[in-house]
């Protein structure tokens, strides 16, 4: 590439130079904007398909509808033994309950490791950074057993109540770093004032810290939403589905014949985490730079 | 009480939750599931102790072999050509690209998606017979094929997957670029140090820790990727073993077959795994990181 060196062997100011300035933001960009078509491609590819009549899924690559169809959408959502709509709400409990448990229980484990001193902070502190890294499949067997023996299979409880226990430590630790970032000075004007350690929490800390509450609701949100496998395991009657679970029953029952409504349901499947990623982007990437979380 | 007993209570209180969690749903179910992978239990019957028999038997288990090298060359192939692609985007975009922050949410979009159900259905499609992909190259004079339905293509499908989530890693890069001072550039610009000589002399070294972070990151969750594999092979990890995760054999083990003891003579030894990995990458790291300060 010879234009890498021309700076140094050729005056800023001559023609090749000055073309080149001009014409590389607009190279730049077309790149760019290909590359994201491409990635996109598929998904809005996806879309357009639910609205299509069936055989025409095999036959048009293009995403242009000529012939807008929305019965893909009554179809599936009446495809399996329950309509769309229960797959929806179990999804919406599901994740509505792990969000209020990672907000509290997050949120008070963080206080205590951000602020307060105690014997053992530094070990437990090790412990919950060691939890982050570990692999579900660890602990997997036994919680079923344990969540079997309760009878809390085919429901949503083994989704909730571990949330509920502060088990995604990645948020205790997003949580505490935030907590860092706020000026000691609060906490001790509060406490001058009369405020305890509970107070200080709520009225000082919980209030400062509602960026990262609001980076846990969207992460917790979005994979909550998503997770399959923990899912997977627990509900098998119908009834309780959630929706990636009712979408993988789908495929089963129509072994991929009805890609029209499969597609629709996919579609749906995909709203919520589209919402969530366009109201909470700012959240998001902030996390994930600070976190590594994804 | 005194002051500094007054400070543990109130701290414990606050750490009830996690603690309670730690134990009963974390340490407790490790300890269980580390003497489960010693016995011969169906959920059934009461575990029977075997001593070494699960883990014998995985050393003449052809499946787990196999599923290792699928795993393995998963992770080997996916985690690095997804994190070049995320580094060379990331430096693009951090040039000061008008319509950044649009290209980056573009970018990341696909972070979000790539687990979920709804896009390994996709994949399932666009990667078939009469699948999208075929539909595009069928014009430009290529053969399509049933790239899924080809033992020697599936993996690479799903690699593909992999790639397209590169997003993540590229807003970390990102922030990590955001960190070298503009001076250097421009100092190297003065001495007539071109793009190309700018990244390797600069950009490079200096971002090793954050490629590194990914690094770790990626592999480890690459290690343990199971929703694409299962929804894309109906479940069956095939054809012919093809797309057999680890975690999807772990799966069909303990949760197909009701063998929970050899599934969790399993997850300890994918723990180990991940955990030798984890350590060889902080000890390689010695050697190519480089820290500022």
């Amino acid at each position: 590439m010879t234009t890498e060196t021309l700076p140094r062997s050729v005056p800023a100011t001559s023609g090749t130079t000055l073309a080149w300035r001009r014409v590389r933001p607009a190279l730049t960009h077309v790149a760019l904007a290909a590359t994201a078509v491409v990635m996109l491609y598929p998904v809005i590819w996806m879309v357009v398909s639910s609205l299509r009549p069936g055989n025409e899924i095999f036959r048009d690559p293009g995403i242009l509808v000529r012939d807008l169809r929305i019965e893909n959408y009554r179809i599936g959502w009446n495809a399996l033994t329950e309509p769309f709509t229960r797959y929806l709400l179990n999804s919406a409990a599901v994740v509505l309950g792990s969000i209020v448990g990672n907000l509290v229980s997050c949120s008070m484990a963080a206080y205590a490791f951000a602020r307060l001193n105690f014997t053992g902070k530094k070990f437990w502190f090790a412990i919950m950074l060691v939890t982050i890294m570990l692999p579900i499949h660890v602990v997997i067997v036994p919680q079923y057993i344990l969540f079997s023996q309760a009878g809390w299979i085919n429901t949503f409880l083994p989704l909730i109540v571990p949330k509920l226990l502060a088990t995604d430590a990645f948020f205790v630790f997003l949580m505490v770093q935030f907590i860092r970032g706020i000026p000691r000075e609060l906490d001790e004007a509060a406490r001058i004032d009369g405020c305890g350690k509970g107070g200080i929490f709520l009225r000082v800390i919980l209030p400062l810290m509602v960026p990262a509450l609001a980076t846990t609701t969207i992460f917790t949100f979005i994979w909550t939403w998503n997770d399959f496998f923990s899912q997977l395991i627990y509900l098998t009657d119908p009834k309780m589905y959630t929706v990636p679970v009712a979408l993988r029953a789908f495929v089963d029952a129509t072994a991929s014949t009805s890609w029209g409504s499969l597609f629709a349901m996919s579609v749906v499947s995909l709203v919520p985490v589209f919402l969530a990623f366009l109201l909470g982007q700012r959240f998001l990437i902030k996390g994930i730079a600070t976190t590594g979380i994804k | 009480m005194s002051g500094q007993k007054k400070d543990n209570v109130a701290a414990y209180l606050f750490l009830s939750p996690w603690l309670v969690g730690l134990f009963v749903i974390t340490i407790g179910p490790m300890i269980a599931s580390l003497y489960l992978a010693f016995t011969d239990y169906n959920l059934i019957q009461a575990p029977q102790w075997t001593g070494l028999e699960n883990f014998t038997r995985m050393l003449s288990d052809q499946r787990l072999h196999n599923s290792l090298k699928v795993t393995f060359t998963y992770v080997f192939v996916s985690v690095p050509l997804q994190l070049a692609v995320a580094l060379l985007l990331a430096v693009v975009l951090d040039r000061g690209v008008r319509g950044m922050a649009f290209y980056r949410s573009v970018f990341y979009l696909p972070s979000l998606l790539g687990s979920s159900v709804a896009i390994a259905i996709l994949w399932k499609q666009v990667f078939g017979t009469d699948g999208l992909l075929n539909q595009v190259i069928a014009p430009l004079g290529f053969d399509g094929k049933g790239w899924i339905s080809d033992p020697s293509t599936a993996l690479g499908t799903l690699v593909v997957l992999n790639v397209w989530t590169f997003g993540a890693p590229m807003v970390i890069f990102l922030a990590g670029l955001r960190q070298i001072p503009a001076m250097y550039y421009e100092a190297a610009s003065v001495d007539g140090a071109g793009p190309l000589r700018r990244f390797a002399s600069i950009t490079l070294p200096l971002l090793t820790p954050i490629i590194f972070f990914n690094l770790v990151l990626q592999i480890i969750h690459a290690f343990q990727s199971f929703t694409q594999a299962f929804v894309v092979s109906g479940g069956t990890g095939g054809p012919s073993d093809s797309t057999m995760f680890y975690t999807l054999y772990l799966y069909d083990r303990g949760f197909g077959n009701f063998d929970m003891g050899y599934a969790s003579a399993m997850a300890w030894f994918l723990l180990v795994i991940i955990g030798v990995f984890t350590a060889a990458n902080f000890v390689a790291s010695k050697y190519w990181v480089f820290y500022d300060d």
